[in-house]
């Protein structure tokens, strides 16, 4: 739900970072932070815990300049990955314009993908969202460690429509704007269709 | 999509904007700010040089969001009112219409007893002006022509691609 402010000639869209937990959500905002130029971005909010799980969301509010006259800025927000969080995700996905799922490659992590993915499919229908004719992006972090599945089998457990995948190491930004580019692109062609 | 998108013009930009300063001034309050529940910002006056918006914007619908949430456990429908109190300033964070989140930022100079009797006043207003915007947009997804030309309808791969340049 996007809020487009005539007066002010701004649109303001939202997207959300999903996937189970440690699997580096909030690495990716944290890159994002550190690559963009001070005057395009806002403050990175974390809640998270003392030992620095997300508690409840990170917030990264990002201007990406003037599409047609009007400034667009895009509120990036992650969601706690933690299974028992539940009824906080639920929470973040309200009003949502875009999901980016980052998935953990660790061989040991593929059920935690897989569930997330259901998880995340129940919560936007909540919202009265349908993943899949959302704006979505389907990232593959971690790609660089030793326990990395294969390409394909990764695609063949998570990927369920011809949604664009991103190999990433978001820890060294590899990954990182190409996913957080395609999503927004989406999105922005999701409003020039309404 | 399942919400519809808040569209604002500049008609009802402005009477929002008068509401919010005639409260600010009527509240004695330091910061009066409007958001929606998904935690943009509509439009805020007051003393907000010194204050990042955007985070308080974000914070304040997490804020609303985790309370309601909180109310459906216990089978409240919402709690539409939020009061922090601090040792100098405090907030009050109300729900409007069920939609937008209205925050009074406040100090000494103020009470919260004059901040709830202005709020409720001002509320109703504000509530008027939203039913227009609704009724507005709905009328113009019903005509299928919306009286202005979407900013994105024409968008190109270029347009997306330079706002990723640097």
């Amino acid at each position: 739900m996007s809020f487009i402010n005539y007066s002010s000639r701004e649109i303001n869209c939202k997207i959300v970072y999903y996937g189970p937990g440690l699997c580096g959500k909030t690495t990716n905002l944290q890159y994002i932070y550190e690559k963009t130029n001070p005057t395009a971005k806002g403050k990175l909010i974390s809640l998270a815990t003392e030992t620095d799980r997300t508690l409840f969301f990170d917030f990264l509010p990002l201007d990406l300049g003037t599409v047609r006259g009007f400034k667009t800025r895009f509120h990036l927000y992650t969601v706690p990955g933690q299974v028992f969080y539940d009824a906080s995700r639920k929470l973040i996905l309200k009003g949502v314009d875009g999901v980016v799922f980052v998935a953990d490659s660790q061989e040991a992590r593929g059920d935690a993908n897989v569930e997330s993915i259901q998880n995340l499919v129940a919560n936007l229908q909540e919202h009265g969202f349908d993943l899949k004719s959302i704006p979505y992006v389907l990232q593959l972090n971690k790609r660089d460690l030793p326990t990395a599945m294969p390409l394909d089998d990764m695609l063949k457990a998570l990927r369920f429509k011809d949604e664009p995948y991103y190999e990433a190491v978001a820890l060294k930004g590899i990954g990182v704007f190409d996913t957080l580019k395609a999503c927004a692109k989406q999105v922005l062609l999701e409003l020039s269709k309404r | 999509m399942g919400a519809s998108d808040l569209i604002l013009y500049e008609e009802e930009f402005q009477k929002i904007k008068e509401i919010i300063s005639k409260l600010r001034v009527d509240a004695n309050a330091n910061v009066v700010f409007l958001v929606d529940k998904n935690g943009q910002q509509i439009a805020a006056t007051g003393d907000i040089e010194s204050l990042d918006t955007t985070s308080l914007a974000s914070l304040t619908a997490g804020n609303v969001a985790a309370t309601d949430g909180l109310a459906k456990l216990i089978g409240e429908r919402e709690f539409s009112v939020l009061f922090h109190e601090g040792e100098k300033d405090n907030i009050h964070i109300s729900i409007v219409g069920g939609k937008v989140i209205l925050v009074v930022i406040f100090d000494e100079r103020s009470s919260l007893g004059l901040v709830r009797l202005r709020v409720k006043r001002s509320s109703e207003d504000l509530n008027r002006v939203f039913k227009q915007i609704l009724e507005k947009t709905e009328r113009e997804k019903a005509s299928g022509k919306a009286a202005f030309e979407s900013p994105f309808a024409e968008i190109t791969d270029e347009d997306i691609d330079a706002l990723f340049k640097d």
